[in-house]
């Protein structure tokens, strides 16, 4: 277990990067807590998998130093690292039992036979194939090998960092479920750091204490779930997060109001924008009212998913998604407010602070 | 899952199997024709039931002959296969090195065995040959015309550089064909070099290592070119192979009837080993 610094990381697959874009991670300056469980959350391709590989040693950063407890690890091979990582598929070693597979990386540490016993039964308890310990893995289910991949992840207690990329991507939904329960559980016991990559924003917040959001090869936010949701620094934190996504809406600021198309919103401060600088207002759908007063809206679609109702509806010429409840009636003049806590101003997709 | 059973795929099947029935099915059986009947020309047969199976099998030259070919698959096999599966784990995996080493391995498979049996009986002369001049030149006493010995390694060295590449190129193919994620999970879990060479790289390289064994046992055990061109069978008897000896009944003595004996007896051998392989090889499969 241990702190892990990410001191200016940018790491490049090709040779002599010319621009940023060239720059699969652009830079990346941040420190994971001992003992911390962390998301890392992002769309295909935003540098995710390379910043995980880059922690475990399995890819060397263009720049940038990684320091493990204050220790400079960058030069340091995976072994030395002693990083446990679990990949989005299941790799097992088919030859050997199930048994075998989780003796693997305890055996290959030389560590004594009574205690690779020891910790390999109650592994095998713990990701519940203990009768299956002599079969050969080869024939296993996706989701048994995938617990013996995890298994083989969790078995050395004394690993550094477990770093876990989209392990549940091959697992059904309700296995799903209970194992991301299961490793919330073994984080609670063992305190081990945590890294867990997704791009499922479920998992990310139910999994993790702290959520990082990369988007485009850099890290965007870094924050609760609740941050997130409530207050996402970036407008793709909140398209991201949040299901539908924040609604993002070009508009103007004169002093302390808003101005959208032909509505005017008094805000409680005035915000510092720029000349210049493109400007947007962010709010999520769950805090639109629909009712008589406000702002006039024509409703376009009405989806119901279940318990709640989602909206979508255009207003002063932008398509804006509500959620309402199930059993919404619409006036015959349908108009909307906005809850004014929940307004977010965004200067060139940046959130613009109350002081800032 | 409960079988269908559709009668139309007979159709499907039948321009293959008349084919098939054409080319191996028909000059098989005449084989088994000649094998029961004896004959002194002009087209006259007289049955010989199994009198000519009886020869063979208590023929002390036939059973020389097998030995020989037994012999020499089974060095062919603990040489090519190891030497495949090395060069293979030491090929390049991307960059211009792979289409360099693929063209290069490919090279010998691309020449005629005739071909290649001249290229080694001239190579190997004492008087004109690189090889056998060479040696001669360093004192070292080689002449495959002469001496059994050097006869044999001739014709091993011949064949492991023919065909070793097939087997590189099928062990390649395996190899390439592991996801990377099993190489990074080995070095998570501190795996040594060796055991990522026994538990991962070999039991992914397994299938085409059945098809690379069982494909070099076939043909060691049936070649007849490369030795007729270099040695022709000697010096004495000493690579006289059972495809050799074959042909000097069939064609040399026309000797019909012990010669398609000898054809079955032989083609039998070949399916009895090839399924003992093929058994042995896919049965740890079966378990678990």
């Amino acid at each position: 277990m241990a702190r892990i610094t990410l001191d200016h990381i940018r790491h490049a697959y090709g040779p002599n990067p010319k621009s940023d874009a060239a720059y699969a991670l652009r830079e990346v300056d941040h420190e994971w807590a001992d003992g911390g469980a962390y998301a890392l959350l992002g769309p295909s391709g935003c540098g995710k998998t390379t910043l995980l590989n880059i922690i475990s040693g399995l890819l060397q950063p263009s720049h940038g130093r990684i320091l493990f407890d204050g220790n400079d690890v960058t030069n340091l091979s995976t072994q030395e690292r002693n990083i446990a990582q679990v990949f989005q598929f299941p790799v097992i070693y088919d030859t050997m039992t199930v048994y075998d597979n989780l003796a693997f990386p305890l055996r290959n540490r030389g560590i004594a036979e009574p205690d690779v016993d020891r910790r390999v039964r109650e592994m095998l308890d713990i990701i519940d194939l203990a009768d299956w310990s002599n079969r050969k893995a080869q024939r296993l289910t996706a989701d048994q090998k995938q617990k013996i991949s995890l298994g083989r992840g969790l078995v050395r207690n004394d690993v550094n960092a477990i770093l876990f990329d989209e392990p549940l991507t091959v697992i059904d939904p309700h296995m799903k479920w209970v194992l991301r329960s299961q490793l919330k559980r073994f984080h609670k016991q063992f305190g081990f750091t945590m890294v867990y990559v997704t791009h499922d924003q479920t998992e990310a917040l139910t999994f993790a204490d702290k959520v990082v959001v990369m988007y485009d090869g850099q890290i965007v936010q870094i924050g609760t779930p609740a941050e997130l949701f409530e207050r996402p620094s970036h407008t793709f934190v909140g398209y991201f997060i949040g299901s539908p996504g924040m609604n993002v809406m070009p508009a103007e600021v004169h002093g302390s109001t808003i101005t959208l198309g032909s509505e005017t919103i008094a805000l409680d401060h005035a915000p510092r924008i720029a000349a210049g600088d493109k400007v947007e207002l962010g709010i999520r759908p769950e805090f639109i009212r629909i009712g008589r007063e406000g702002m006039p809206v024509t409703v376009t679609r009405v989806e119901d998913i279940g318990r709640r109702k989602i909206v979508r509806a255009n207003l002063a010429g932008q398509p804006i998604a509500i959620v309402a409840s199930e059993d919404i009636e619409f006036p015959a003049e349908p108009r909307v407010t906005f809850d004014p806590g929940a307004l977010n101003i965004y200067a060139n997709s940046w959130r613009v602070g109350r002081e800032a | 899952m409960e079988k269908t059973w559709n009668n139309k795929a007979w159709f499907l099947v039948l321009p293959v199997l008349l084919l098939v029935a054409f080319s191996a099915v028909i000059p098989l059986m005449t084989v088994v024709n000649y094998s029961v009947q004896d004959t002194f020309g002009n087209n006259e047969f007289f049955w010989a039931g199994t009198d000519w199976f009886d020869d063979i099998l208590h023929s002390a030259r036939f059973w020389e002959a097998l030995q020989r070919n037994l012999l020499f698959s089974f060095i062919i096999l603990i040489l090519e296969i190891p030497l495949g599966i090395f060069i293979a784990l030491n090929m390049p995996k991307k960059g211009i090195g792979v289409p360099v080493c693929l063209v290069l391995m490919a090279l010998p498979l691309l020449i005629p065995w005739n071909v290649v049996g001249t290229i080694w009986q001239v190579f190997g002369r004492v008087d004109i040959g690189l090889l056998g001049y060479t040696l001669a030149a360093l004192g070292v006493d080689y002449n495959y015309v002469r001496d059994p010995v050097d006869a044999w390694i001739t014709v091993i060295i011949m064949d492991v550089w023919h065909w070793t590449s097939l087997v590189v190129l099928l062990c390649y193919a395996g190899l390439v064909s592991i996801p990377d994620a099993y190489y990074q999970a080995a070095k998570i879990d501190g795996a040594s070099r060796w055991s990522v060479f026994r538990y991962i790289q070999l039991p992914k390289m397994k299938r085409v290592l059945l098809i690379a064994v069982l494909l070099r046992f076939m043909d060691s055990f049936m070649i007849y070119t490369e030795p007729f061109v270099v040695t022709g069978g000697g010096p004495g008897n000493s690579t006289t192979f059972l495809s050799i000896d074959l042909v000097k009944t069939a064609v040399g003595q026309f000797d019909l009837g012990p010669a398609a004996a000898m054809s079955i007896i032989y083609f039998l051998i070949i399916l009895l080993l090839s399924w003992i392989f093929y058994t042995v090889m896919t049965s740890s499969d079966a378990d678990a």
